[in-house]
């Protein structure tokens, strides 16, 4: 009964190979890209939706829970209310600079994700220095928001700029550091390597020989995305909204959702890095276990489990929010400056000396 | 010594985990938010919402014109003119409260020798023209008129203390 359907497919396909080799690429290419892009918008809104409901919650608040069943579909109504919503550019402002600026700052945080493994192979781009690729880019991400602030041509927005570009310099520094550990530890710089590097079991993941790489990545990526209790660019309290004050409708809409890909793309990459991607934590068990239909393909490896990762890492994000006062600023630079930068360096040195001993599980001498 | 031990400390991050603790002990708390148009705080006797004159069962006005409630008024948002009736009593030609003044302090109450001037329990109430929280003589008494069951019973259950 489904034969028509079946003929509509084989139909499309013969159109699809009629095309020549190159345009055949860029449609598998574009189609790749739209398949990975859509539902990461439709997780940043919904991460915006979890965000409002955890941080309620922590606060005995119920959180948005008026539109649609159990508030579900707020994210829908918060964008099509963006949408409508006039983009005001101040008169004093540089128009041009104003409103590239979202896009300077959205590109590259959805640019990473052509790296991100999601599962063996399971990737956009398999380059070989992907490690190097994603430090590249997510620094570019600072020039949007820098260029916000300047094009604003008010007071605040310019002071959240000048506080975003010294605070993610120096953070960058000890999050370039704790990856040259993740380099390191896997002796490659390709994503999906370093995850195939941490097979084994949870132990064999890079947390534990990591462990403070690990949170100084993972803090270091809160300050990077402007989270609490890092968003002295932001400051509500202090400066407005810091660098996106003059922003409406949907340019600030953009600076947001690149601000929440940000986000979803550091879980990813701590996932990633430390957590061992999508490998399964039940690795190791008997080979019978994995065999059973359901159980073992829930137990075993696959994008479920960095999936998973990655939601933790994000709960924590809001964990974070919801729990830690705002950082003074000098503090903010302190504790990049003088905590982080020593302790990553100290811990490069400990984890070469661990590679050269062949500290078992995690290297050996073969 | 103590600033050694002090930094490593630091470096555990127990504080900031005994933070995170509380927060997530709240995440799973009994929430406390009320769904305001659904459900409502229970309101207490003493509530001081909307104005009200009152009458007498009889259906004579209470109020007699002796201008306490306007001299105690600490928002001078009550506006009262009187003059002799037919019967020879002293009764208002003008009773007026201003709303958008009045700071529901319930002096005016407090001070009304006749339980005229009372505040009700009815706190949702809007306008939508200038004008419309002027509250008039006639005005003031219709809600009187239309929340005297409420207002008797609220003073009745509060007599005790009074």
């Amino acid at each position: 009964m489904f034969d028509w359907f079946f003929n509509f497919i084989n139909w499309l396909v013969a159109i699809y190979e009629s095309w020549p080799l190159g345009v055949q690429i860029t449609f598998m290419t574009l189609v790749k890209i739209v398949a990975l892009m859509a539902p990461l918008m439709v997780c940043v809104a919904y991460l915006t939706f979890a965000e409002r409901k955890i941080i309620g919650y922590m606060q005995s608040r119920l959180g948005p829970n008026r539109v649609g069943p159990r508030g579900w579909l707020q994210p829908i109504a918060d964008a099509v209310k963006l949408m409508f919503k006039e983009i005001i550019i101040p008169t004093g402002s540089n128009k041009y600079l104003f409103l590239i600026s979202p896009i300077l700052s959205i590109a590259p945080a959805l640019a990473v994700w052509a790296v991100i493994p999601f599962n063996d192979g399971m990737v956009l781009a398999d380059i070989n220095a992907g490690l190097l690729y994603v430090l590249a880019v997510t620094s570019l991400g600072v020039y949007g928001v820098i260029i916000a602030g300047w094009a604003s041509n008010s007071k605040y927005a310019l002071l959240g700029a000048m506080r975003i570009g010294a605070q993610i310099v120096a953070y960058e520094i000890a999050m370039g550091f704790a990856l040259v550990g993740v380099l390191m530890a896997a002796g490659s710089l390709n994503l999906g390597e370093i995850v195939k590097g941490q097979s084994g079991s949870i132990f064999h993941w890079y947390w534990l020989p990591l462990l403070p790489l690990f949170l100084i990545y993972f803090i270091s990526g809160v300050a990077e995305t402007n989270r609490a209790p890092f968003d002295v660019a932001e400051g509500e309290s202090e400066i407005v909204a810091g660098f996106h004050v003059e922003y409406s409708g949907m340019a600030f809409a953009v600076f947001f959702l690149a601000e929440y890909a940000n986000m979803i793309l550091i879980a990813a990459l701590a996932a990633i890095m430390f957590l061992g991607g999508w490998l399964s934590p039940f690795q190791g068990l008997p080979e019978a276990v994995f065999a059973v239909p359901v159980l073992g393909a829930v137990l075993g490896g696959g994008i479920h489990w960095l999936l998973i990762k990655m939601s933790f890492f994000l709960f924590c994000f809001l964990w974070f929010r919801a729990t830690f006062p705002r950082y003074r600023y000098d503090q903010i630079m302190r504790l990049g400056w003088k905590v982080f930068i020593p302790i990553t360096i100290i811990w490069l040195l400990v984890l070469g000396l661990m590679i050269l001993g062949n500290v078992p599980p995690w290297w050996s001498a073969a | 010594m103590n600033s050694i031990v002090r930094y490593f400390k630091g470096l555990m991050l127990l504080e900031l985990i005994r933070g995170l603790r509380l927060t997530g002990r709240y995440l799973f708390s009994r929430k406390v938010t009320l769904q305001y148009p659904e459900d409502k705080t229970p309101i207490s006797n003493r509530f001081r919402g909307l104005h009200a004159l009152r009458r007498y069962p009889n259906g004579e006005e209470r109020c007699i014109a002796c201008k306490l409630c306007e001299a105690v008024c600490p928002a001078l948002a009550i506006t009262i003119e009187s003059e002799m009736r037919e019967d020879g009593t002293r009764r208002t030609t003008r009773y007026d409260i201003d709303l958008t003044k009045c700071i529901f302090c319930g002096y005016c109450e407090e001070s009304c020798p006749v339980d005229s001037i009372v505040e009700t329990h009815v706190f949702e109430y809007h306008g939508e023209e200038r004008g419309d929280l002027y509250m008039t003589k006639e005005k003031l008494l219709a809600v009187g008129d239309k929340y005297e069951k409420q207002i008797a019973a609220a003073r009745k259950q509060d007599s005790a203390y009074r």
